[in-house]
């Protein structure tokens, strides 16, 4: 049985929400319940009553270059799902939540911090037997302004990353320990999606994302355990400004929560390019 | 040569371009899909039956019948495996009754005409998996 998530001790545990908690406000306008998933089936098979998507590729990602998308399009998605910058959104998904966490994240980069997690994912309310729908909700538009994204407090880019290389700091490499050693350049059981070197950035921690959850059921770890992990084993400072990496930046952003939220990271960002740019990168040094 | 109702399968998929509406029609398959009949096999199913890379826990089963004609069967055991489902109902549906020679015919090719834009990264390893072990045991049971 997890602890519930009031007594884990997490430096900024407002942010983190309960399956009960959410059951609580399923019709509560002020909030609205957000799903976004790896697998673009699992919406649409069965969701949380009146959750809406947010899918990464389609609404996040720009539809051209590499990036995000722009306030303008922000706006648009959120007047879309019927939100209001009051409005508090609580994300969950697949996979423990990692688009949940991704999903959050990009929030973030728009300033919408009445935000929260909710704690096990699509996994654990559909382990607790709670509803699920496959009726679309409709909620009427809202009108959304936003100033322009601002990437510079939560997101690191390659420059950043070079200097943040030469002075020292933390880094931590969130994949599995055989994409880190370099064996390997993808997840198991994905496709290598184009990295041409292996390995990981000079200096960074392997701290594999999963270590931060319990597998049961896709809760987070007390902080007790993560400090365990993040701070004691491997000595990671909370008051110094840290970077963390995968792939294509979702599963650090699950690490990018833990660490910032959970454990209280004062500077912490996440390296979307991640390993699929790094890889690629001509001259960029690599460790292995 | 696909069999002709699995060739009328992938035609549909091909004439539907929306994603909504492409996701409609693989729930609806996965609606349909049908777990290994006790007769067949009861969980916990062997290991050597799972198919490897498959995240939704799949496992698959050729039963040959005394006409020649053999019979596929999968358990499908991640609640969250949906197209593994729609997959498995595909094959089952289409391929059941035929001789392990035509069985074994499929090619992991189509995955791709299946799902489309529907895939997400992890899944089509998985996916062309499932269609990679069917072929291996109609190859097993021509040989027999």
């Amino acid at each position: 049985m997890t602890a519930p998530v009031e007594s884990r001790g997490y430096v900024h545990g407002e942010v983190l929400v309960s399956t009960d908690w959410v059951a609580d406000r399923l019709s509560d306008a002020s909030v609205r319940v957000i799903e976004s998933n790896e697998d673009l089936l699992l919406y649409p098979s069965g969701h949380i009553p009146g959750a809406v998507q947010v899918d990464w590729t389609l609404d996040l990602n720009d539809q051209v270059r590499r990036d995000y998308l722009s306030r303008e399009a922000f706006e648009a998605l959120a007047s879309r799902i019927g939100i209001t910058p009051e409005t508090t959104v609580v994300f969950y998904g697949d996979k423990n939540n990692w688009w949940a966490c991704y999903a959050f994240w990009v929030f973030q980069l728009f300033g919408h911090t009445a935000a929260r997690v909710m704690d096990g994912g699509r996994l654990k309310w559909e382990q607790e037997g709670r509803p699920m729908t496959r009726e679309v909700p409709g909620y009427s538009a809202t009108t959304y302004k936003t100033r322009e994204r601002q990437d510079g407090p939560h997101r690191a880019f390659r420059n950043e990353v070079l200097a943040h290389i030469r002075a020292k700091g933390q880094l931590v490499d969130v994949r599995s320990p055989e994409e880190y050693s370099g064996a390997r350049m993808h997840m198991p059981d994905y496709p290598n999606e184009g990295a041409l070197r292996g390995g990981h950035i000079p200096g960074a921690k392997s701290i594999p994302w999963a270590r931060a959850i319990n597998p049961g059921d896709g809760t987070f770890k007390t902080a007790g355990e993560l400090r365990d992990i993040y701070l004691q084993e491997q000595a990671l400072k909370p008051a110094e400004p840290t970077i963390a990496y995968c792939r294509i930046g979702e599963r650090s952003s699950h690490t990018w929560f833990v660490l910032k939220y959970l454990l209280g990271f004062t500077n912490v960002r996440n390296y979307d390019g991640s390993w699929t740019e790094w890889g690629n990168l001509v001259g960029a040094p690599i460790e292995k | 040569m696909l069999p002709a109702t699995l060739r009328e399968i992938l035609d549909t998929f091909a004439l539907v371009s929306d994603p909504a509406d492409r996701a409609a029609l693989l729930i609806d398959f996965a609606d349909q899909f049908r777990q290994v009949p006790p007769h067949v096999a009861v969980p916990p199913f062997p290991k050597q039956r799972r198919v490897p890379a498959c995240e939704s826990e799949a496992y698959v089963w050729l039963v040959p019948q005394a006409d020649g004609t053999a019979n596929l069967h999968f358990a499908v055991e991640n609640p969250s495996g949906v197209s593994a489902k729609a997959l498995a109902s595909i094959l089952t549906s289409t391929l059941s009754g035929l001789t392990p020679e035509e069985i074994e015919q499929v090619s992991p090719d189509i995955v791709e005409q299946i799902f489309r834009q529907n895939i997400s990264m992890g899944k089509g390893m998985g996916l062309m998996a499932m269609v990679q072990a069917v072929r291996a045991l109609a190859r097993a049971a021509r040989q027999r």
